[in-house]
């Protein structure tokens, strides 16, 4: 190997590792408040690519279908389960919340579509679409196991992947998509030429991670979702509902993997199960920040991003492998280093 | 006076075993109301009951509300904050983030200076560490730190869990003199202690809690002079 070679994939390696990063972010934003290893995510950076393509073909994409599914699933749930506790005058909040403000998204892409919007306002309307599928799978499936230990919400998780995968199959079929390039310049550095999408994954993944960071560090709802990780008994005791930090947690993450979904769609073809894979090496990265730290997952994302990298060019069957065998090291390094405390061991 | 709380023949079991028994007891406007009794009598039980942590039967009434369907969050929301024995700070956050949490359940946050003010001018030392982690303060500290974070809420009626737990006698006196002081502000305190002679110089009515039941109850002044009560937790002085 050349060391041209190398600076090739070594610049490949960081731009996957940023797309990771993305997924990673989420994956730890979405762990520390509610406790759940959200498999899914993949998934939903793989919907947002079959959207944003649906979109550039000037069809409905699926995704509508799905959100209207899972948006009348959690307003039945929500309104059954004020009507068990008796508290009827909280039903029109739920309607307008779980339905009528997933409808309005529905409806807006529905109308903008008409119009042949330029690929900027695609990008948009297919994040818009992709964000409320999140929040509501969590109103139908983690909101009543709320309090049950992250083992059992992990395996709830990986059943929910599944069941996604089944529902993208159904609403998007089976057809590979690629969307158009975001941009055709390319510029050289130090002699190597790197691709505009390189440039522009890289900016993507470092603006959204600095957004987060802002809201984390200056809004007081940053600050609860930051506080309900820490401690969730402190945070209800200052009236920070748990579930709610836990929406603003999905939306938020939806929004970082519809970005990478968005950022890998024109390299990468994308299928209505190729999220597993994506899901899955986020998860990777995650766990090198032990589930807890930002930075440090996203670094975990970086390395996951520039092994694979070269794995692939030493071996493109196994790159995989490669890749997922690094995380026995990984862990065993973390189990040696970690500290349990009792109250960890009782969650 | 109109009565700020009451609890009604409340009873709170874990499984099979009832921790707190048929107890009764009320907080009036403006009154700093203390219950004392040894370890293990239940008075955390209760107040976790009270803020809704545990469930309970019987009824609670704040301000004209029946409790019974509203939830912590909502608690709070209406007034009603607890101050619990493990402080349950955010370490890893700074001082003054702990303090702006405070006023989360705040509908009208124009105020939030002048109460993050209030609570520097309160404890001087918050605002020397207000830029430091919550968790790398002293326990004196942190106590100041969980006070003052639910001061930044303007509680209705401050509920208080062994504010003096495993601090200093010279802190503990600062502590005190800080509950006292509330009754200028208008808040209610609800105090529960197991440094029974600090509790009930502060508290205007106090109420004796033994191994679930409320066994006794009087005028703060009286109970401190109760000759049983003396030999029982006030250490015969």
């Amino acid at each position: 190997m050349t060391a041209d070679i190398a600076a090739i994939l070594a610049i490949d390696g960081i731009a996957t590792g940023a797309v990771y990063a993305l997924v990673a972010i989420g994956t730890v934003l979405i762990f520390t408040v509610t406790r759940v290893i959200f498999i899914p995510f993949g998934d939903i950076a793989a919907f947002t690519a079959l959207t944003l393509a649906a979109l550039d073909a000037k069809q409905l994409p699926g995704t509508v279908g799905l959100v209207v599914v899972l948006a009348c699933m959690a307003c039945v749930m929500e309104v059954a389960s004020l009507a068990r506790t008796g508290e009827l005058r909280a039903v029109p909040k739920a309607v307008l919340g779980y339905l009528v403000l997933p409808l309005i998204v529905v409806g807006i892409v529905w109308l903008t579509m008409r119009f042949n919007p330029p690929m900027p306002v695609r990008i948009v309307l297919a994040l818009l679409l992709i964000m409320p599928i999140s929040p509501l799978l969590d109103r139908i499936v983690f909101r009543p196991i709320a309090d049950a230990s992250v083992l059992l919400l992990l395996t709830v998780s990986v059943a929910l992947h599944f069941a996604l995968v089944g529902l993208g199959l159904l609403f998007f079929g089976p057809e590979g998509v690629r969307t158009e390039p975001l941009t055709s310049m390319a510029i050289e550095i130090a002699g190597v030429h790197v691709s505009g999408q390189t440039v522009l994954i890289l900016t993507a993944a470092l603006v959204f991670s600095g957004l987060l960071f802002l809201f984390f560090d200056f809004t007081l709802i940053g600050k609860a979702l930051r506080a309900t990780a820490l401690n969730r008994t402190g945070a209800r005791l200052m009236g920070i509902r748990p579930a709610r930090a836990g929406t603003i947690a999905y939306l938020l993450g939806s929004l970082m993997a519809g970005v990478s979904g968005i950022l890998i769609a024109p390299v990468n073809t994308i299928f209505y199960d190729s999220g597993f894979l994506l899901g899955l090496k986020a998860f990777v990265g995650a766990i090198v920040g032990g589930m807890a730290s930002y930075p440090g997952a996203a670094l975990g994302a970086f390395g996951v991003g520039i092994i694979e990298s070269f794995a692939s060019f030493q071996s493109s069957t196994l790159k995989d492998v490669i890749v997922f065998s690094l995380l026995i090291p990984v862990l065993l390094w973390r189990s040696l280093a970690s500290q349990h405390s009792e109250e960890e061991v009782e969650e | 006076m109109t009565q700020m709380f009451s609890i009604e023949n409340v009873s709170v079991a874990y499984g099979k075993v009832e921790a707190v028994r048929n107890v009764s007891l009320s907080v009036e406007q403006g009154q700093i109301v203390t219950v004392i009794g040894p370890n293990g009598a239940g008075k955390t039980t209760l107040l976790m009951a009270a803020i809704g942590l545990l469930k309970s039967t019987g009824r609670m009434v704040f301000q004209g509300t029946d409790l019974a369907r509203i939830d912590v969050e909502g608690r709070v929301e209406r007034g009603l904050c607890l101050v619990p024995e493990k402080r349950e700070l955010f370490a890893d956050m700074s001082v003054a983030d702990n303090l702006l949490l405070g006023t989360y359940s705040l509908r009208d946050r124009s105020t939030t200076r002048k109460s993050l003010d209030d609570v520097f001018d309160r404890f001087p030392r918050l605002k020397e560490r207000s830029k430091q982690a919550a968790g790398t303060l002293s326990g004196g500290e942190r106590q100041m730190l969980a006070l003052g974070r639910a001061l930044m809420a303007k509680p209705k009626l401050l509920v208080l869990d062994e504010p003096s737990l495993g601090l200093a006698p010279l802190i503990v006196r600062e502590i005190f003199r800080t509950i006292a002081s509330l009754r200028s502000l208008g808040v209610s305190v609800l105090l529960v202690e197991q440094n029974a002679r600090a509790a009930l110089e502060t508290a205007d009515f106090g109420y004796v809690l033994e191994t679930g039941e409320i066994i006794q109850s009087g005028p703060a002044e009286t109970l401190i002079h109760d000759p049983k009560l003396i030999a029982a937790y006030l250490g015969g002085h």
